[in-house]
């Protein structure tokens, strides 16, 4: 037994067709940017660790690769989720949320703001931060009423354990256009996007 | 010899093999600069054992099984109960057999060496 070194972490397995897997949640994806601020189901999910919403492992899976940093909300940053996501994506794990391409993030331990994150330059501008959000469902809070690009009219989405304040910072990133982040709600096996440039009505 | 190995611990894919291909890279006469002498086929796999030890395989060619029972040997040598018997099992005779294959090579090659010599010519002096 000398030199080798004992798994410290039982890595979980990945999903269960890797290329097929993916696909299917890249789809689902497409779909909710297409629709924003509209809820959609992730058809299909895997192992993950206990802290990750199920959605939130399978986008991660779908999404990150050795090409895109990521930056972990640190009370989500176990071995357990450093483990699972070096070993199926290979991604860098950043420190600074400025560094990453995409962030992973926890609405309990109280949202970061929006512009430590990179918005992207204006020649650039998809170079910017995509934030997933595990949020705490979408039932009960107070619906928020969003408009723009591939909404007809007005839609509402209640996304619980989110500030008022945060929608605020929203209006924020919607002046930066085209820079700016895109994010990703995540609660259970669902998800809704809000692409830049979707507005929040007051 | 010793006994073929028993009671494999059941274990879960964490990377099914997969198939994929890697550039060998070399050096002429093991001192000039790098180059890119080709590509070769290699084939991948990491399972979790029941006690959760992991075993990583990388195997050449496209053999998924040949990378499955790599993968499982090295997960096998990794469990401090079973090290043993894997390595007088399997590791012992693997390294016996190469032996044994490399010097029948070097044996063959011997036979065929010829010796170039150049007959002093008389010239006196």
């Amino acid at each position: 037994m000398d030199g080798y070194p004992a798994a410290t972490v039982a890595v979980m397995p990945g999903f269960d067709d890797p290329v097929a897997g993916s696909q299917c949640v890249f789809r689902a994806l497409l779909a909710a940017f297409a629709h924003p601020a509209t809820l959609r189901e992730v058809p299909l999910c895997c192992d993950h660790p206990a802290v990750l919403e199920p959605a939130a492992a399978a986008v991660c899976l779908a999404l990150l690769d050795y090409e895109t940093p990521l930056w972990i909300d640190p009370c989500l940053e176990t071995a357990g989720v450093r483990e699972f996501l070096r070993f199926h994506c290979g991604c860098p794990l950043v420190t600074m949320p400025r560094a990453a391409r995409f962030a992973l993030l926890d609405c309990a331990a109280g949202l970061r703001l929006l512009d430590e994150f990179d918005c992207g330059d204006i020649e650039y501008p998809e170079r910017s931060t995509t934030l997933l959000i595990q949020c705490r469902g979408f039932a009960t809070a107070t619906a928020t009423t969003f408009s723009g690009p591939g909404i007809r009219d007005r839609v509402q989405l209640a996304v619980n354990g989110i500030e008022f304040g945060f929608w605020q910072q929203w209006r924020k990133n919607r002046q930066l256009f085209p820079r700016g982040v895109d994010l990703i709600f995540i609660h259970g096996n669902r998800i809704a996007a809000l692409p830049r440039t979707t507005q929040v009505e007051t | 010899m010793c006994a073929p190995i028993r009671n494999r611990p059941s274990y879960l894919w964490l990377r099914r093999p997969e198939t994929g291909l890697v550039m060998v890279r070399a050096r002429a006469g093991g001192s000039g600069a790098q180059f890119n002498l080709g590509e070769m086929a290699v084939t991948r796999c990491v399972l979790r054992t029941a006690n959760d030890i992991a075993g990583y395989a990388y195997v050449p060619g496209r053999n998924s099984r040949h990378a499955e029972l790599a993968a499982l040997m090295d997960a096998m040598l990794l469990d401090p109960a079973r090290h043993d018997e894997v390595y007088r099992c399997v590791v012992r005779p693997l390294v016996e057999s190469r032996r044994q294959r490399l010097a029948a090579t070097a044996a063959k090659a011997a036979a065929t060496k010829v010796e170039f010599f150049t007959l002093v010519r008389g010239e006196n002096d």
